[in-house]
């Protein structure tokens, strides 16, 4: 099963890297931008086939290891 | 002193906080170097370092790979133990990714990766680490990182601040850290995460001594305790 893993900045959290993106967007003449947010996204392969067990197994990966919950959330996404 | 430092694949500060540790420590005692896959630590250890550097090339967020490499359950439990842990520059993104400390380091707030001396105030000498200085005094310490920027939560700010745990704060804020934090302790004041390197200004060769006073706050905390 193929999983895709959705890593974002928590509201709030500055993100000075969307800040830079957003400017060189302002720069390249794009109008109109009110916010850019930069995040990361993570794909993985799994044997699992059960939808739920899946899921479950990939939040579990996400607490331990692929989002910091300190500053991100996390979006599972079974593909 | 008994101290021994977790080595990293891409750690690169490893070696000088070896040589600080060893200059307070007595002559026959030579810091212990330890690679990250070893799963337990020698006993009768005094201090933990965890050093700077670029453990697992940064990849995914710095430090977070290192802290959950085999090792760190050892210095979890030795931190929960009452055990001394230092983390400098990726060392405390490690402690703050392993849960020792609370916080996280973000992408500093120009972008740029930042490495010079800057002034750093000492904001608490009731500390295992800052005992030898003076409260408030200034003091210049080398950084060299582009991911410094610590971030906390509105509660966790409080709380540091009500509990006297911010040990370091920057004089000219060089990375966008929240309340110019530099350095915080635990909450048993036992565990120090610092972004600017102490090790890298301990004699006067290097240009400065003020880091220092660092690593003989722990030997005196340690031996007069």
């Amino acid at each position: 099963m193929k999983v895709r893993v959705h890593i974002t900045l928590k509201p709030g959290v500055l993100d000075p890297q969307g800040a830079a993106v957003r400017r060189s967007l302002d720069s390249l003449g794009f109008d109109g931008i009110e916010k850019v947010r930069q995040g990361k996204v993570i794909e993985l392969d799994l044997k699992e086939a059960d939808v739920l067990k899946a899921t479950a197994q990939v939040e579990k990966m996400c607490e331990k290891l692929l989002a910091n919950t300190v500053i991100e959330n996390y979006l599972v996404e079974i593909l | 002193m008994r101290a021994a430092v977790i080595q990293f694949p891409g750690s690169n500060c490893d070696r000088d906080m070896a040589v600080a540790l060893d200059k307070v420590s007595d002559n026959n005692k030579q810091t212990q170097m330890i690679w990250h896959k070893e799963s337990g630590l020698p006993h009768g250890l005094d201090i933990i370092a965890i050093p700077g550097g670029f453990s697992f090339g940064d990849y995914l967020r710095c430090g977070a790979i290192a802290a959950r490499s085999p090792i760190m359950n050892a210095v979890v439990d030795f931190a929960k133990k009452g055990g001394y842990v230092l983390g400098v520059c990726n060392g405390f993104q490690v402690l703050t990714e392993s849960g020792l400390l609370p916080g996280a380091l973000m992408r500093n707030s120009d972008l740029k990766f930042i490495c010079k001396n800057i002034k750093l105030r000492v904001e608490t000498t009731s500390s295992y680490f800052t005992s030898a200085y003076t409260n408030g005094e200034i003091i210049n310490v080398p950084i060299a990182h582009h991911d410094g920027n610590y971030n906390a939560d509105q509660k966790t700010l409080d709380i540091l601040n009500n509990d006297d745990r911010i040990a370091f704060r920057y004089i000219n804020n060089p990375n966008g850290s929240m309340d110019d934090i530099a350095g915080i302790l635990s909450e048993n004041r036992r565990v120090l995460g610092m972004m600017p390197h102490p090790e890298r200004l301990n004699d006067p060769l290097l240009g400065g001594i003020d880091g220092n006073r660092l690593f003989e706050s722990i030997t005196t905390s340690l031996f007069s305790a």
